[in-house]
This record gives C-alpha cells, structure tokens and sequence, in this order.
C-alpha cells in the first residue's frame, strides 16, 4: 500500500477538467463517433445475448476464483517464472517499481528503452522518472507514440490517442516529425512504422505489459494488433514487464474465455492480431528472444481493494475499456478530464485504492448510475454498486471511519450529513411530510426560478398544486 | 483516432431485456400504489391516472397515507444509515400480501433489488424485503402481465418516442413493457430516437453536483427527442420527466414528456372497454 504522507491530497480538479472539455466541440465530436464506432463493433461480436450472458458469468467465477486464492498463485507464478528464468521482482509502491527496473537499467547501462503498450507503466510514469535519469523512454505503440509526441497522456487505456481525429494527428506528424502534411491514414501509419522501427533493433532494453499472467506454467502472456509488443519483448537483449499483481490467473485454461471477452469487449476482434505468450528468456538452441526477462508484480493500493470482500471485485477487470466505450460521461467528457491514469468508469473504482479517496472525491460522484458500465463489463464487475459503496466511504462520518480505506471521510460535511438526516425525518414522520408538501404544493409560486447549477440547463421544477397524497386522500380515503 | 459515427446507431444501441423472466400472478383484487416522492410533488396527476388505470382493470387501489420515499436518494449519495431508516418505514406499511404497484421504474427497482443489500445483516427483515420484493412491480408491467389488459385507442394517428430510465430499465426491464402497451395502441407510431438507451442525464443527486455534465447529457436527449420526429414524448420515471422537460422549457420547446399512465389513460378514452 501507498506510504501515508503527511501532505493534506489534493483533490483532482475534475469538476473545472470536464467543464472545459464540455465546451470543447471538436473532442466532444472525436469522442461520440468514437465510442459509436466502438460500441458497434463490439455489439457484433456478440450477437446472442444469452450466449454473452453465459459468457460473461464464466469469466466473472475465474476472475473470482483467481482472487479467492491470489496470494497462493502469485507465489506459484514466481515459482514458475523463476523456474523458466524469469526474475520476478516485487513492488508495493510505483516508487519500488520505478526503483527496480532503474537499477535492472543500471545494471545493463542502458541508454535507450523501447515500450510496448503498458498501463501499468503509465501508473509509474515509468517515462518520467528514467528520463529525469538519463535514459531515452521511447513508446512503440502506434496510439502511445501519438500522445508522447503530443506529450500528453493516454485518454483511453485501449486507444490512447482517441481523442484525436486524423488531422490532429497529420499535424502532429507534420510538426514533429518534419514529413509531408496528409491524411491518408495509410501513409500516416507508415510514417509512424517506419519511424519506429530502427529504435528496435537500438533499444537496449524493452518494456510491456501483461494481459495474463498465467501461475501454472509460468507465462506472460500480451495481446496487441501492431506487432510492436512481440518487437519490443524480442528484440533488444532485456526485457522488462510490468504489471499488477490481480493479473495472475491459474492456468492456460483459464485464459481462453477471458481473452476471447477482452478482444470482443475492447475492440470488437473475434481475436487480436498478435498474441504473445513469454515463458522465459532465448534458451541456448534458440536464435532470437532476450536474453533476460525481468517481470515486475506491482501492488500500489490494489490489495486495498483486495481486502474487502465488496471492493475485491474491482480487481476483477481485464482492462478492456468496454466501460469506457459505454459510459455516457466518458463519452462526453473524454479521459484527460479525470486527471487519472485509467478514466471512465473502472477508473472511478480503481483509482481510489491508488491516490486515496481524498485526491479522487469527485470521481465517484461523477457518475448518474446509468448502469452501462456494469451491463457490458465482461467479467460482471458491479460498477455502479462499487460507485456506491465508494461513496458511502466517502462521506463517512470521521467518528465512524474503521480506518481501512485512504482518504475514507475525506468528502464528509457536517452540513450535508444534517441535511440527510432531516431528510430521514421528513421521510419517516408523516406529519411533518403532509406539512411539508402542503407548503411545497401551495407556495410554489414562491419558489425561486434560479435554484443554482440545476437551472443552467433545465427551468426550475414546479410543484403541482397539490400532492398525490391529497388527491389519493379525496378519491380513495384515508388508508 | 476518430471514426465515423455508423448508419443506424439504434440498431446496436438499444438495451437488451435484462431481468429474467418472472412468474405473474392472476390479477388480485387489491393492490398498493407507491406513489413515490417525485411523483408526489410534481406529477400527481399521473399517480391519479395510475389509479384510474387500475381502477378500470376492477381492482381496489389502496394509497397508504403514511408513505413517503423509497430511500433512494440517499442510498445512491451514500447514506446508507440514512436510507435504511426510511426504508424501513415504507417495509412497515406495505406489508401483508398485496401487490405494490409502482409507477416509476427506478422506485420499483430499489424496492426489487436494492433493499437487500440495505438489509443485508437482518435476516428478520430480510424476510420482509424478500416479501415485498415479489410483490413489487411497476406500472406498465402490472398493466401488461397481470391486468393482460387490451387497450382500445381512440386517439388520431401520432408518432411518440419513448424514453426509459436507464437503471430502470435495467433493473426493471421497463422498456419491454412500455414498448408493448404502446404497441397495442392502434394509432400509435412509437418512433426510435439517436442512443435510445443512453441516459438522460438525472441521477439524482448527479444532476446537482456534476450539473454540467448532466446538462450537456439532457441536451443531447433532448436533441435526439426531437430528431426522431416523435409528436409527443412518453416516459414512465419522473426523474427523468422532471429533467427532460426542464430542458424542453428552458429551450423554449414545446415538446413535453408526459407520463405513460397518463398517456395510456387518455388515449384509451379514460374508461373501460372504450
């Protein structure tokens, strides 16, 4: 877990982030056709829905049974690693993590790092921290080489560059890579490759992700389109993965479902171009491969999360983005507003046990409860439930707070607590309530028209003349 | 990078029927209303219509005085002691074997699924929530699977679009039911509208505190309401009627939401067998 500071968080300016993302029309534009286009192709891909509903169950109990016994299987994926000649590393804090594959970059005096997509990576802002060091951290991704260029952060953990149209991006290549202005995506896309490509075969090292991490044989295993994960963990002499520790599952059979729900639900492919399956370093009869592999297993907050029966669910996620790609706030406002490695919706539940409930106190109110997350999540997490619960933590009183959450009260006031419980009152003393709509119903036409955010957009609700219970009273009775 | 948005977005993007199907009584003689807080203030003449709905289907309504609230506002904030409490006095009075007919599908939906996990530590009172929850159905779906009522229109030609809560639906499967009594309505063209089962920005207590997200959400559903060239627009929440139709007035639309029951009532000539 996170070490506590001292230091009082600083709640993410979401609230100011998503308005100027509102009144921006070309990201509101970018982002609606995207997320069309994204849920579409998904929605093919699973044509009868008692079959994604079988499906979706399926992958929800072996998430679960990972987890029910992840201390067991993470010792055995390090067993089986270290076995097939994997050093396996562990790290409780981005700090750790940023420390260990420094020193692995030390070791090698490695000048140059070629990265395949990895979210854990940007968790650590691994690029960052090596280039205040010295050390050249180039993404090979065609999205993530977008967004470094731009010298932004991914606004989507599938497609980081999202966010962009083609324009944006032939100016971008235009600008930084000094290459003919155009908007064939083609050519666009081989600008890119070929731009690439020799930063290959000179990294010294290279780093990825994991999408599975399978415990019985010991196998890392990464699923991408571009073939730059299978460059960047072949080609230079060391390769580097990072991930989080929920990533662990029991065996190869486990992944089968679950890889074909993360393809159908991230990208709407029956299965992805490439899939790489890493069980160790070049053997001696073998010609290609690095000659190390190193796996870095990071927690940072998540066995927060872990630890309570509810909030475990979090760590079911395979990281498909389907939440995202639904959500109706996602959609409108795009991940930069977030301020957060992972946006959306399992960014509002994941990120908590990351940077405390004090940094994140808007994240989980940001949410109407529409339940779209949770219908298309493939592994059944109950987002909106999580959302909830988040919230409930949030607002606990300081009295009450068990002191098992970061952040937990940090979004507690004393003058909302009192206005839910009168609130309670009301709603429990039918006296006070048949006063109340009494005076709501007979003097509404006192009640101000301006009644603060709710009337930027929509005219004050009026109260009718009189309620329900008084009409129900005068046609059926007292009852 | 950005695609071009598809052809036919509803195509895709409409929800599928959630719930499981579930077992119907035959129809009782005496029901509940739950009239729900929202509803009570601000759309009582749709609580009334229910009423006559029922009434014209022969059965006694009965509108226990002392109701108030679901609970479910502070549930959703994260005042769960908050909402137990008023959760518990609304357990009280619905109790006994009556159906509880609710005419707003989110209100169905916290009594349906969501009073278990506030009771979850009281097996006695689980008990009652198991209870209720049986009972628990919401308007359009008493109408059509319990009453089978076969609705007679009387009304001129008209295209509606329908919009349906998102948790409701979900929890409820209140746009199936809502689509079928529309469907029995002759001269009634229900229309589809652009990411029909996109919310409309309400959620409570999130249209006050993100009221700029909610406000760009509702616009769009209003946009769309109106795109889909729909005369007249019918919903069986009114949180979500309370938003719309502040949108539409603050626009200075025309175009109204109007509560199902309502809708149905006057288009059938209000009695029965008319």
């Amino acid at each position: 877990m996170n070490a506590m500071t001292d230091v009082p968080a600083v709640p993410i300016a979401f609230k100011r982030n998503a308005r100027e993302a509102l009144a921006d029309p070309q990201l509101r534009r970018n982002f609606r056709g995207a997320m069309d286009f994204l849920m579409d192709k998904r929605r093919v891909q699973f044509p009868d829905g008692d079959e994604l509903e079988r499906l979706r169950a399926f992958g929800n109990r072996v998430r679960a049974r990972a987890l029910s016994k992840l201390p067991e299987l993470l010792e055995r994926l390090d067993a089986n690693l270290s076995r097939n000649g994997v050093k396996v590393h562990w790290a409780e804090t981005v700090e750790e993590a940023n420390a260990i594959v420094h020193r692995i970059v030390e070791q090698h005096a490695a000048k140059k790092v070629i990265k395949g997509k990895s979210m854990v990576s940007e968790e650590m802002e691994m690029n960052h921290y090596l280039g205040e060091r010295g050390v050249d951290c180039l993404e090979s991704d065609m999205g993530e080489f977008i967004v470094q260029l731009r010298e932004e952060k991914p606004s989507h953990i599938i497609m980081p560059a999202i966010h962009l149209n083609v324009g944006q991006v032939a100016s971008l290549f235009h600008d930084k890579l000094e290459v003919d202005y155009t908007e064939d995506v083609d050519r666009l896309i081989q600008i890119g490759r070929e731009t690439l490509r020799r930063n290959f075969f000179e990294a010294d090292i290279g780093v990825s992700g994991v999408n599975f991490a399978v415990a019985e044989t010991g196998t890392l295993l990464l699923v991408e389109n571009e073939g730059n994960g299978r460059m960047s963990t072949t080609v230079p002499p060391v390769h580097i993965a990072v991930t989080g520790i929920e990533k662990v599952v029991e065996n190869l059979r486990d992944v089968i479902p679950l890889l074909s729900l993360l393809t159908r639900s991230a990208t709407g492919q029956a299965i992805t171009t490439y899939v790489n399956m890493i069980s160790g370093p070049r053997k001696a009869d073998e010609l290609d491969g690095p000659q190390e592999v190193h796996l870095v297993l990071l927690d940072n907050g998540r066995s927060q999360a872990f630890a309570d029966g509810e909030l475990r669910q979090t760590l079911n996620c395979i990281r498909c983005g389907a939440c995202m790609n639904h959500c109706p706030v996602y959609t409108r406002i795009g991940g930069h507003a977030y301020g957060t490695v992972y946006p959306g919706p399992i960014g509002k539940i994941v990120t908590p046990h990351m940077l405390g409930l004090d940094t994140t106190r808007d994240l989980p109110t940001a949410s109407s409860m529409c339940g779209a997350c949770g219908e298309v999540c493939p592994v059944k997490i109950p987002i909106p439930a999580l959302l909830r619960r988040l919230r409930e933590e949030a607002v606990r009183a300081p009295e009450a707070v068990p002191h098992h959450m970061r952040g937990q009260g940090s979004k507690y006031s004393k003058k909302e607590a009192m206005l839910w419980k009168a609130w309670r009152k009301l709603n429990t003393s039918p006296a006070l309530y048949r006063a109340f709509s009494f005076a709501g119903t007979r003097l509404s036409a006192l009640m101000p028209s301006n009644i603060g955010p709710w009337t930027e957009h929509r005219s004050a609700p009026k109260p009718a003349a009189r309620s329900l219970h008084e009409l129900a009273r005068e046609h059926l009775g007292e009852d | 990078m950005s695609h071009a948005s598809s052809v036919a977005p509803n195509a895709t993007r409409t929800a599928p029927a959630i719930e499981p199907p579930r077992q119907y009584p035959d129809k009782p003689a005496d029901v509940f209303l739950f009239g729900t807080c929202v509803l009570d203030l601000f759309f009582p003449d749709a609580g009334m219509d229910a009423i006559r709905l029922l009434e014209r289907e022969g059965i006694r309504v009965h509108f226990p005085q002392a109701q108030s609230c679901c609970g479910q506002p502070a549930y959703t904030s994260g005042y769960t002691d908050e909402a137990r409490v008023v959760a518990r006095a609304q357990l009280a009075l619905f109790a006994g074997d009556w159906p509880v007919v609710v005419p707003s599908g989110s209100c169905a939906g916290m009594f349906r699924h969501h009073y278990f996990e506030l009771f979850k530590d009281e097996p006695q009172t689980l008990k009652q929530v198991e209870s209720l929850a049986a009972r628990t159905f919401e308007l359009a779906e008493f109408l059509l699977n319990v009453c089978r009522v076969q609705l007679h229109d009387s009304g001129a030609p008209v295209k509606v679009a329908l919009h349906t809560s998102c948790s409701a639906r979900r929890e409820m499967n209140t746009h199936v039911h809502g689509r079928a009594l529309l469907g029995q309505l002759a001269a009634v063209e229900r229309v589809d509208h652009d990411h029909e089962s996109e919310c409309c920005g309400f959620g409570g207590a999130f249209s006050v505190r993100m009221p700029d997200i909610s406000g760009a959400m509702v616009k769009d559903k209003t946009a769309a309401l109106k795109g889909s060239g729909a005369a007249e627009v019918v919903s069986a929440d009114c949180g979500c009627l309370l938003n719309i139709n502040g949108c539409f007035e603050k626009q200075g639309e025309r175009l109204r939401g109007e509560h199902l029951a309502s809708f149905l009532l006057r288009r059938t000539g209000g009695h029965k067998g008319d």
